[in-house]
Order: C-alpha cells, then sequence, then structure tokens
C-alpha cells in the first residue's frame, strides 16, 4: 500500500473507470447494473452522483468505494488495479484512504459519540491516548464540541449524521464516499451537512464523492454526473461558487 | 489489538447486561454443577478412605469362596473351622491377633424389649482386629472362650435398645431361644461411611455361637491382624500357602477362599465412588454443552441483529479476520465470565453440601482450572460457528439490512 503515494503523480486523476460493466447473476437471469462506464474523478473534487433508482448509481458507489468490484473493465485508484485486490486488501485501502457517510449514519448504539468516531482509528492501531485527542478534534470541526459522551439515541439526526461524517475523516482520508447524507434530514439540517462537506472539501482538499436523489444537494457539488440504466447519461459541470 | 479487541468485547458485553446474563445462565449452572458434583464426590472417596483406615490398614480377613471378581464369590466352598484360625495363629509370623468369627441375624430379648441385631461368635482377640474398645464391662476370659460360657458383649446400639438408660453388666438377655448374661459393652463407633451402624452387634464366644445359636462348627470369617512394621502382602502370601496346604488344593488349581487387606477394600470401595463422581460430573458436563449451545444461540441472534454494525465496521475496512476475533473473544469472554461464576457458585454449593451430608470439604485447583478452561472452550467451539458468519457477510448487503 505504500506505493500509492509515489505511483500517484499529483496531475493525473485519483481514480480512473475505464468500460466497468458490473452484472449480477448469471444466465438469463442476469441483471447488467453497469453497462461499461468511464469515469475520472481528479483529486480534490467534489463530485456529486444522481440517477434513478435502478439506474447503477448505488453499484457505482460501491465499486467506486472498493466495496465491490467490476465485473469487466478497469477501476484505477490512484493507480492502483482494485479489480486484482483481494478482499481483505480492499479492506485495508478502505481503512487508509477512504472514508464512509451513509443515508441511516450507522453508529453504534449505545455508545458514546466518541467512540464511534474512535472506531476507524482502532482498526487503525493508533495508540488509544492518541485516538481519544483525534476524535475529539474532529468532533470539534464537526461542531460538535461538548457531545462526546453522548450516545447516538441521544443525538438529532443531524447531530448524528456530523457524528458520522466526524467518523469518516478521523483518519485524515484521501476520498469521503456519501451515500445519500440528507436522504433522513429536514432541508435545513441537510444544508448544514452540505456545508460540512464542502468546508471538508474546501479546507482539507478531500475528494468527495455523494449520491443524491435532491437537486438542491446536488448544487453544492462542482461536477454532477447523471446515470441512467447503467450507464452515465449525463455530465454537468459547475464553476466554483 | 488482542487487549483492544478484549475491551471492545466488554463494552459489547456491558451494552445489553441482561441478554448477557442470560446467555451465560447456561454455562453458570453448568460449571457449578460440575464443580459441586467433582468436590462433593471427592469428599465421599476422602470419607470412605479415612473410615476404613480406622479399621485398621494393617487388618486382613480370610474368608471362603473366591474374591470380589468377575461372577462374584463362589458359594460352595466349604467354610472354616476353628482349627483354621488355630492354625493360622500357630504357623504364621507376625501376627498380632488372629480371630475367628461366624454370624447370624437374632432376636435380642430383655425383658418386654426386643431388638433384632446380628450375634457373632468369636474370641476376645476380635476387639483387637478390628479395633474395638470396652465403654464398660470385660472381655471373655479363655475359660469363657474354651467353656462356650453364655454371656455376652452388647454394641452400643443394642445396649440403647434392650436397656434404655439402666446398667445393662450382669443382666441376662435372650438371643434367639438361649439366655446369655452381659459382661460387657462396645464403646460406640457410629455410623458406617455406607450409613450402616456399626454399632449393632452382640458377640459372644465362638463355641457358645456355634452350639447355641448356629448349631454347627462353622467359621466363616477369619480376622488376621499383622503387627506393627509387618507387611500385610507377606502375611497375605504365607497364609494362601497355609490354607491351600490344609484345604488341599493342588497346585494349578484356583483358591477356593480369598484373603484381602484393607488396602484392597479400600480401593474396591474408592473405585465405586469415583465411578459415581465420574457419572454425576459426566451428566452436569452435558449442561455444560448445554449452555454452550445457548451461547451460541445467543450469538447467532447477536450477528443477525448487529448485522449493521458488522457492515459498518467492514466498510470502516475491519478485515475478515479482526470480526472473526471480535465474536469470537466475546463468546470467549462471555462463557470464561459464566465459567467463573459457576466455580464461584460450584464451591459455595459444594460446601454447603459437604456440611449437610458430613463429608470433608476438598478444595480442588485442577478441576477449577479445567472448569474454566472448558468453559473457554466452550465459547471458542460454539462462538465459531456465529463469528464466522459475521465475518463472512458481505459489507454492501450487510449495510442495506433492515
Amino acid at each position: 500500500m505504500n506505493k500509492t503515494n509515489s505511483t500517484h503523480t499529483g496531475n493525473g486523476p485519483l481514480i480512473e473507470l475505464k468500460g466497468v460493466t458490473k452484472v449480477y447473476g448469471t444466465g438469463l437471469a442476469a441483471m447488467r447494473a453497469l453497462q461499461g462506464v468511464d469515469l475520472c474523478i481528479d483529486p480534490g473534487e467534489f463530485l456529486a452522483v444522481m440517477g434513478p433508482s435502478g439506474s447503477g448509481k448505488s453499484t457505482c458507489m460501491n465499486i467506486l468505494g472498493c466495496l465491490d468490484t467490476p465485473t469487466s473493465g478497469t477501476y484505477l485508484f490512484e493507480g492502483i488495479e482494485v479489480g486484482n485486490l483481494s478482499r481483505d486488501q480492499r479492506a485495508l485501502l478502505r481503512r487508509h484512504y477512504l472514508g464512509f457517510v451513509f443515508q441511516g449514519y450507522n453508529l453504534l448504539n449505545r455508545t458514546s459519540a466518541l467512540e464511534n468516531v474512535e472506531l476507524p482509528l482502532i482498526y487503525r492501531g493508533t495508540p488509544a491516548r492518541e485516538r481519544g485527542a483525534r476524535a475529539l478534534q474532529a468532533l470539534e470541526a464537526v461542531g460538535l464540541k461538548g457531545w462526546e459522551t453522548h450516545t447516538p439515541g441521544e443525538l438529532s439526526g443531524g447531530q448524528q449524521q456530523r457524528v458520522a461524517i466526524a467518523r469518516a475523516i478521523v483518519t485524515g482520508p484521501v476520498a469521503l464516499f456519501a451515500d445519500e447524507p440528507t436522504g433522513n434530514l429536514d432541508s435545513a439540517r441537510g444544508r448544514e451537512i452540505m456545508k460540512l462537506l464542502t468546508a471538508l472539501n474546501r479546507e482539507r482538499g478531500i475528494t468527495v464523492v455523494m449520491v443524491t436523489h435532491e437537486p438542491d444537494m446536488a448544487a453544492f457539488a462542482k461536477r454532477t454526473i447523471r446515470f441512467f440504466d447503467g450507464l452515465i447519461d449525463s455530465e454537468e459541470q459547475r464553476g466554483i461558487a | 489489538m488482542l487487549w483492544e479487541t478484549i475491551l471492545l468485547a466488554l463494552r459489547e458485553i456491558r451494552r445489553s447486561v441482561l441478554r448477557s446474563s442470560l446467555t451465560i445462565l447456561g454455562i453458570v449452572i453448568g460449571v457449578a454443577a460440575v464443580i459441586t458434583m467433582v468436590t462433593l464426590g471427592k469428599g465421599a472417596t476422602a470419607k470412605v478412605t479415612s473410615d476404613i483406615s480406622k479399621l485398621g490398614s494393617n487388618l486382613l480377613q480370610v474368608r471362603p469362596g473366591q474374591g470380589f471378581g468377575r461372577g462374584g464369590m463362589r458359594s460352595t466352598a466349604v467354610l472354616f473351622k476353628m482349627d483354621d484360625a488355630a492354625a493360622i495363629d500357630r504357623e504364621i509370623s507376625g501376627l498380632a491377633a488372629v480371630a475367628p468369627g461366624a454370624s447370624k441375624g437374632t432376636q435380642a430379648i430383655y425383658g418386654n424389649q426386643n431388638w433384632s441385631t446380628t450375634v457373632t461368635g468369636t474370641t476376645s482377640a476380635f476387639l483387637q482386629t478390628r479395633d474395638w474398645t470396652l465403654d464398660s464391662g470385660e472381655t471373655f476370659t479363655t475359660g469363657d472362650e474354651r467353656a462356650g460360657r453364655a454371656v455376652c458383649i452388647l454394641g452400643s446400639t443394642v445396649r440403647d435398645k434392650l436397656f434404655g438408660k439402666q446398667d445393662p453388666l450382669g443382666a441376662t438377655i435372650r438371643l434367639g431361644k438361649i439366655s446369655f448374661k452381659v459382661i460387657g459393652v462396645l464403646t460406640s463407633k457410629g455410623q458406617s461411611s455406607f450409613g450402616t451402624d456399626q454399632d449393632d452387634l452382640v458377640l459372644t464366644p465362638l463355641r457358645a455361637f456355634q452350639r447355641r445359636i448356629a448349631g454347627n462348627t462353622d467359621v466363616s470369617v477369619i480376622y488376621v491382624s499383622a503387627r506393627d512394621g509387618v507387611s500385610t502382602e507377606k502375611v497375605k502370601q504365607d497364609i494362601e500357602r497355609l490354607m491351600r496346604e490344609r484345604r488341599h488344593i493342588t497346585a494349578g488349581k484356583e483358591d477356593d477362599f480369598n484373603v484381602r487387606d484393607m488396602q484392597e477394600i479400600v480401593s474396591t470401595l474408592t473405585g465405586t465412588t469415583r465411578v459415581l463422581t465420574a457419572l454425576l460430573g459426566a451428566v452436569a458436563a452435558v449442561s455444560l454443552l448445554v449452555g454452550g449451545i445457548g451461547i451460541m444461540n445467543i450469538m447467532l441472534v447477536s450477528v443477525t441483529e448487529r448485522t449493521r454494525e458488522i457492515g459498518t465496521r467492514l466498510a470502516i475496512g475491519a478485515l475478515e479476520r479482526e470480526v472473526l476475533m471480535q465474536f469470537l473473544v466475546e463468546a470467549v469472554v462471555l462463557s470464561s465470565f459464566g465459567g467463573l461464576v459457576g466455580i464461584t457458585l460450584g464451591l459455595a454449593a459444594a460446601s454447603l453440601g459437604a456440611r449437610v451430608l458430613s463429608v470433608p470439604f476438598i478444595f480442588d485447583p485442577t478441576i477449577v482450572v479445567i472448569a474454566f478452561l472448558f468453559s473457554a472452550a466452550v465459547g471458542v467451539l460454539f462462538g465459531y460457528a456465529p463469528a464466522r458468519k459475521a465475518a463472512r457477510l458481505d459489507p454492501i448487503e450487510a449495510l442495506r439490512y433492515e
């Protein structure tokens, strides 16, 4: 994994999909979720992924997030062919380079915000003392200073999603994948989350890839791609606001 | 990382205290049962051994028929006569006392009291061979024995039943149809470890017993007590040689009598209690197994319930083996904790039971260690399947799980 930084030229794309297909099942029951997707994402981009359900955007996100591998085609992450990696190697890639934010927050119940944020650091083998300090910093960055000891049950939806974002950024990831991060929130909370993601993207240079249904939320991104029937249907670039 | 994993598991267990306690209940009961059974079993064995050694470890018994062996005793063997006891006494060196004995269940009657007991015809050497002492009165004189006078010595139970608080010395009681004069009372020995009353007996001179009660001249057992420092094994061999000669057993034929020393009796009896202990322990071990299945059941439920959590952990970058480890450690921590609680409860129950059954409480660290390791092993064994299920989850499916 150490090679990654050396192979990355700085100017090249962070993520490159070439003719990626994904087929579920075999024979007549085969379902072609992706039918040859080409996509480049540069470091520091903020990309919104839209499209109706079943259009392949979630499948594409799973592949981009290294949770799944393409049936054919190549996926290069910082020049590394993800399709050739084993399950454990992909887990290590996620552990060290990626962050995830989910629609349903997916925090551990009955576990304090601080402990939730510490979780990825535990898998990285960060010493306990450093872990606490970094988790506190991350919580502060998402505006939840003073809420460390609260459990998810004691936090509002917006606060829970902030904890989840803190958990995703505590490791200092290269890219952050957000799957409908505002899907469970009202528009005011949703905008707060989007501002937070935008700030993280601008200030820390974290590449953000976000799936969303809401054009309002997609408007925060610099670039929006739309999926339709397993292909990228349209692409729209927005000037830096 | 292991320490982290254990802390993580403890945190997880703390998150659902009630479920965790219910999960380990089976293990707790299983371990407690094993510990109690085995500890009490050991106590009982120790009590039997010590009781028997009270009879005198240098005692041998010579009986007609074959020893305890496959097929049991042979009942057709010729009984001994008084001469046999005399011959042993005369021809074998290193003996402290030799007492012939013959017994019969008989009614003992005094006034309007009557009590069914065992009358043993013997000599005063009997007291020495069987470790009896006199509480009051005296034992048979040589004259009593030669003439077969109708005198008797009472065990304390018989004294209590017939005389109550009265002094029995000099009184005349009837044993069957014959009157015997009471000349002594034995000191009480209490119950034997098998619950029989050792004090329920009446002793008479052997000749008096043979002539007036049994109506024959048979001797059913010869008690031999070796002098201190003399090997009972050597005495045993000497007696066997002598008796083969006297009973005309040709070389190559089996003995039609047996000589047993207390060591053998002890090992026979402790063997029996050991088998019983093992059986009870095995039954308890089954409950431990059931406890293990309980853990597996709850762990499987827990894995299903925490599918999304597992999905999150996998997405964050947990390796398959780390998730496996987490659930395995959780199962082992649970089951070992159950083991510890079970050991504590088991020892408490055993010490209580030991008091109730009046057997010594013997703390055996080996069985405690084994029980603990076994409960931990149960955790590994029954935690593995659920842990593997968790580790093999597809993160995408797991994250989507409702």
